[in-house]
């Protein structure tokens, strides 16, 4: 629809909009997340949905203990290799159509603890994250823009073609193999079909 | 508090064939420990928490020491006559240190007010002969600690009521923190390496640029 005419309907109080429009503005404002921390992050997080930082302004303070209720998986702290498989298995667990935020240093590539022998080196070796934020911990602010980001990501889905979201595509595939615990390591190590190391300039 | 040559005395004289050896520490710290053997060592233990005057009843630290085989040299002046003048040479002695694992004991006193006392146990060798009694009977706050430290070094706690891993899977084959720990090479993303990492990183590529 024309932007100019949609504007002018407006000031006559007409207001129209496109199913998918009001599909994904009604998905964006009720993302409701998975009640869990790992670490220090997840302080972080419960203050942002405390009365100082207001989650709920965003249609998002009903943090669900379920998977089986929750659409956004917030991945707050330290993965250590023996809680890995568990966390794939809760992100297996939730239904379509579901979110991740990794949040801070150790959940985006292992942080501080990344040569350690016990802290995977990112959780999105596993499954697939939508929005990664930095910071050692973050601050709430930075929750809050990821938050905002993964809002418009949401807004800005087309429900039909071939970049609809994965929850529309049913040869998408929503679930991901649960690592094992091996010997030396968690088998496998990564999920090849999900992360490839990005290519580093080296001199 | 009681010394520690008063402490090995007090040990010596109650239990007749123990042998605790009062380790020297050159550290600023200057906190020496008593090195007790692996046969007496829950004797001592006893003794040293029951004993009225010393009353040793909180174990406040368990902690591992991997001590790898190692050459150690020491620089020991010597008076040598040469052509009849007597010069000073300084010569290195090489001594070969036989390696062990050892497991370390704080000990404080809350009626008394006192402490640490540190005791230290070694095993035989850190392959075959890796075990070392549990004092886990005497004090119940080792438990988890010498769990951990099975877990972690690989000393096995005879008497030890529930020993299993704590920190790593059941399945977990290595002891990272023993020395010779050999970590998997997961080095394929590494944005800034420097030092070990660097290295490391290059090895992880070398391998990647033959597979």
């Amino acid at each position: 629809m024309d932007e100019g005419l949609k504007s002018e309907l407006q000031k006559q109080g007409v207001f129209t909009t496109s199913l998918e429009g009001l599909y994904n503005w009604g998905r964006q404002n009720s993302v409701w997340p998975l009640q869990f921390g790992l670490a220090c992050c997840a302080i972080e997080m419960i203050a942002t949905t405390m009365a100082r930082y207001d989650l709920a302004r965003f249609g998002a303070e009903v943090f669900r203990p379920s998977p089986r209720q929750a659409d956004l998986m917030i991945v707050a702290g330290t993965v250590t290799k023996k809680m890995a498989p568990q966390v794939v298995r809760l992100y297996n667990q939730m239904a379509e159509p579901k979110y991740v935020i990794a949040m801070g240093a150790c959940a985006i590539s292992g942080g501080p603890f990344k040569q350690g022998y016990n802290v995977l080196k990112g959780i999105d070796r596993y499954i697939p994250v939508d929005v990664h934020i930095p910071g050692c911990p973050p601050r709430p602010e930075a929750l809050l823009h990821a938050f905002m980001t993964l809002q418009q990501k949401i807004a800005s889905q087309e429900l039909t073609g071939p970049n609809r979201p994965r929850h529309l595509n049913a040869d998408a595939p929503s679930e991901f193999p649960v690592p094992a615990f091996g010997e030396h390591d968690l088998v496998p190590a990564k999920n090849s079909e999900l992360w490839q190391a990005p290519a580093v300039a080296r001199s | 508090m009681e010394t520690l040559e008063e402490i090995k005395s007090r040990i010596t004289h109650a239990l007749p064939g123990a042998r605790v050896e009062i380790i020297p520490n050159e550290s600023p710290s200057g906190q020496r420990s008593l090195l007790v053997d692996r046969e007496h060592a829950v004797r001592v233990a006893t003794l040293l928490r029951d004993a009225p005057e010393l009353a040793l009843d909180y174990c406040s630290n368990v902690t591992g020491v991997d001590w790898p085989e190692a050459t150690m040299k020491t620089k020991v002046k010597k008076t040598t006559v040469v052509d009849g003048v007597s010069k000073e040479v300084e010569e290195i002695i090489e001594t070969l240190r036989s390696g062990c694992l050892e497991a370390v004991y704080h000990l404080y006193s809350m009626s008394k007010k006192h402490g640490p006392v540190i005791l230290r146990l070694r095993t035989e060798n850190r392959t075959d002969h890796n075990h070392l009694p549990s004092l886990t009977p005497v004090w119940r706050g080792c438990e988890f600690q010498e769990r951990e430290i099975y877990d972690l070094y690989g000393i096995v706690f005879d008497g030890h009521p529930d020993l299993r891993r704590i920190l790593m899977w059941d399945g977990f084959k290595d002891f990272p923190m023993r020395k010779d720990y050999v970590e998997p090479d997961d080095y394929d993303y590494e944005p800034t390496p420097h030092d070990d990492v660097l290295e490391k990183a290059k090895r992880h590529r070398a391998a990647e640029v033959k597979a």
